[in-house]
């Protein structure tokens, strides 16, 4: 089954590779992760998007937890919580191609947030479900790049990942 | 005053009270070569290959109750290491090992004997450190030590640039250190303790399975006495040998790929089993669908939540320091005042006793032509009277020496147990020595794995090592050739121990006492001679016989209770 994992760990050089090594090292699955520093410089907020039985998640969260750079780890997918992925997709854009792409676009809320005679980009913002749905709806033949960041979670409400 | 990053560097380990350390110079540690050179409260021992220094350190910390201390240089030295470290890891051993590393500012250029250090080790080590200022120096060694021995121990690395050590600041070294992400557990859930007690008052055929942890814990003791207590039958891991008296009526031997049949049958078929400090190893506990088609309830105490349920379903969890949680459980029993069902628990043993008999025990048919290993193995125990520290190497002749020497006392039996390194055995004996000076050490080991570290006999030499080596030479690489035989229609490839060397003279080469031992009736005298020789090193080559393999054994994935017994008994 598919999992969402948070974890709080450590602002220092080689913790993003002691995770990403774990996970290589035991065979597991990773299908994004995502870090960035948060509000305290001192700590990072990684999301890892995985897959596995129950007992390899309960696996991968023990070991995670057992990463000494790693101040504390939650499964998203256990609660309530939101997730939400950035896209960036250059398209072509000639011709009837313009009016149709910016009419999906705005369909999907998205953002025109680049414009050459040939191209646009666009922004697009969602869960990966509605990424994927957009670039289904667009003809294919258009898509020139696309750069997707991977998701990014946090619990609902009361849930809170914080030391 | 200000004093240089190897000057602080070598105080540090002053402070944690370092008796010796083992390691290897080279360009990049120079610096705390000469800071070494300078004092003499911590001394150093010289090996012959970096491998060898972390054993020796490995050895010296699993027969004491200290975090050893290696030291190599950047490079080939440390990699050389790297099969130390993860000897270390596997099976749970404090160790801080220091190496140097190329300047800070020639770091990623490829610059003479760099390699990225942290790099090469995150995969075995608990931790590990890139000091990059020397500000830094003496609060990354002391969390160092700090995780190195508190939790579940391991093996941490750190690694200092060569302008590191040169550069100077004042030395303070901090009194303790925590580290927010980082907080090891002491006692158990009281909870999940009282359930774990309940059910063992319920079990109608308990089974008691002790590991390692036992033993790093320091909890030998407290095993003993809850064993005792219960009147439960108890085995011991591999890596958990002396954790339970090996001579007491309750223990049922080892268990697992060369365990005993009551061992494996009674791991198989109990209706409670307790694992404590253990970790459902696939050489303890075989195929786990076969061992999960047997209904039991498992308790499993272990100081890390990863430990448990890894590899089969845990019903009782208990997280903590194996030693405090077995106190807890003592004041469990205590309180409760209840003891297990006597009628049932007779009628287990009975059951026990019967696969004791049918298992035979530990037997091998002996001969006056040619040396047995385990009757070396035998005479070797009742020689030292039980009490030695035996290291081994890896293979036949360590499965006959973990079966034949009844270890009654913990941290007497040193081996590699989770990585299974050859060349462990010699320079783990040396750390042994040092720590215990006076002691009778012996290395048990064969003509295969002694080769891959037998440089060090010129250590032993230089630092008046009285080793006991016995090396059961059987002229093959005898656990390989034993599955060959069984599982590879008996293709002996590259089995066969060809060329090898006169042991006797080697060993007198390097100014130690070798005998070649060729008949049974000269394993006696021999062993008697060699451990009369306080001061000497003795190398024992004793010429075995090159058929012998080990049983009972439980093939590779196969099920505990499909052990073959011997088959020409």
């Amino acid at each position: 089954m598919r999992h969402i994992i948070s974890l709080l760990m450590e602002n220092e050089a080689g913790a993003l590779s002691r995770v990403a090594g774990l996970f290589s090292a035991r065979g597991y699955n990773i299908e994004s992760l995502v870090v960035a520093p948060t509000e305290d410089p001192t700590l990072s907020r990684m999301t890892i998007v995985t897959s596995g039985s129950d007992a390899v998640i309960e696996q991968i969260n023990k070991q995670l937890n057992k990463l000494i750079d790693v101040a504390a780890v939650m499964d998203l997918s256990e609660g309530e919580h939101l997730e939400r992925e950035l896209m960036l997709v250059k398209v072509s854009a000639l011709g009837q191609d313009r009016e149709e792409l910016k009419l999906m676009t705005d369909i999907f809320r998205g953002r025109i947030i680049d414009v050459s005679d040939k191209t646009y980009i666009i922004e697009l913002t969602g869960t990966g479900h509605k990424l994927d749905s957009f670039l289904q709806a667009i003809d294919h033949g258009l898509i020139l790049e696309t750069v997707r960041t991977g998701a990014s979670g946090i619990g609902r409400g009361g849930r809170i990942l914080k030391l | 005053m200000e004093l240089t990053g190897a000057e602080i560097a070598i105080r540090c380990l002053q402070e944690e009270g370092v008796e010796y350390i083992f390691g290897y110079p080279g360009g990049a540690v120079l610096h705390i070569y000469d800071a070494l050179f300078e004092q003499d409260k911590v001394k150093h021992i010289l090996v012959r290959h970096e491998q060898a220094a972390v054993h020796a350190a490995d050895g010296y910390a699993r027969s004491s109750e200290k975090v050893g201390v290696a030291l190599v240089t950047s490079g080939p030295g440390l990699t050389n290491a790297v099969t130390g470290i993860a000897t270390a890891y596997m099976d749970s051993i404090p160790l801080v090992i220091i190496s140097g590393q190329v300047p800070t500012y020639a770091i990623g250029e490829d610059a003479f004997q760099e390699v990225d250090a942290v790099g090469i080790t995150r995969p075995c080590v608990k931790h590990n450190y890139l000091v990059k200022d020397v500000k830094d120096i003496a609060t990354t060694i002391k969390k160092a030590f700090y995780l190195a021995k508190s939790g579940r121990p391991g093996p941490v690395l750190v690694d200092i640039p060569k302008d590191i050590s040169n550069n100077k600041t004042e030395f303070d070294y901090p009194s303790s250190v925590s580290i927010r992400s980082y907080n090891p557990v002491g006692k158990g859930e009281i909870e999940q303790v009282k359930r774990a007690a309940k059910l063992l008052l319920e079990a109608k055929r308990p089974m008691v399975y002790s590991g390692g942890g036992v033993v790093l814990s320091g909890a030998a003791s407290q095993l003993t006495e809850l064993v005792r207590m219960l009147g439960f039958p108890c085995t011991n891991t591999l890596m958990g040998l002396g954790g339970y008296p090996a001579t007491d009526k309750q223990f049922l031997g080892m268990p697992g790929m060369h365990g005993t049949y009551e061992a494996c049958m009674a791991m198989q078929h109990c209706d409670v089993l307790i694992a404590i400090g253990a970790r459902f190893d696939d050489r303890v506990v075989g195929n786990v669908e076969h061992f999960a088609q047997v209904p039991r309830k498992i308790i499993h105490i272990d100081i890390d939540p990863s430990s448990i349920a890894k590899r089969v379903k845990v019903d009782v969890p208990v997280v903590g320091d194996l030693k405090l949680v077995l106190e807890q459980l003592l004041v469990e029993f205590r309180n409760i005042k209840r003891k297990p069902n006597a009628k049932d628990l007779a009628a287990w043993w009975k059951q026990i006793d019967e696969w004791r008999v049918k298992g035979g025990g530990l037997r091998y048919k002996n001969s006056t032509e040619i040396i047995k290993p385990q009757f070396v193995i035998e005479k070797l125990y009742e020689i030292t009277g039980g009490d030695a520290f035996v290291t081994s190497d890896v293979g036949q002749h360590q499965m006959w020496a973990a079966q034949y020497y009844k270890f009654n006392k913990p941290r007497r039996w040193i081996n590699s147990g989770g990585l299974g390194t050859m060349g462990f055995g010699l320079p783990a004996a040396m750390g042994v020595q040092l720590i215990n000076p006076g002691a009778t050490v012996a290395c048990v080991t064969g003509e295969g794995s002694i080769q891959m570290n037998i440089q060090e006999l010129s250590t032993c030499k230089q630092f008046h090592l009285p080793i006991k080596l016995l090396s059961l030479n059987n002229r093959y690489l005898g656990m390989v050739r034993q599955w060959q035989e069984f599982f590879h229609g008996n293709r002996y490839s590259e089995s066969y121990m060809d060329a090898l060397p006169d042991f006797v003279k080697l060993a007198e080469s390097y100014g130690h006492i070798g005998i070649r031992i060729d008949k049974p009736s000269d394993v006696e005298p021999a062993i008697k001679e060699a451990f009369s020789r306080k001061d000497d090193l003795v190398f024992m080559d004793f010429q075995t016989d090159p058929t012998e393999n080990v049983f009972p054994m439980v093939p590779g994935g196969k099920g505990l209770s499909e052990v073959i017994l011997s088959e020409d008994l």
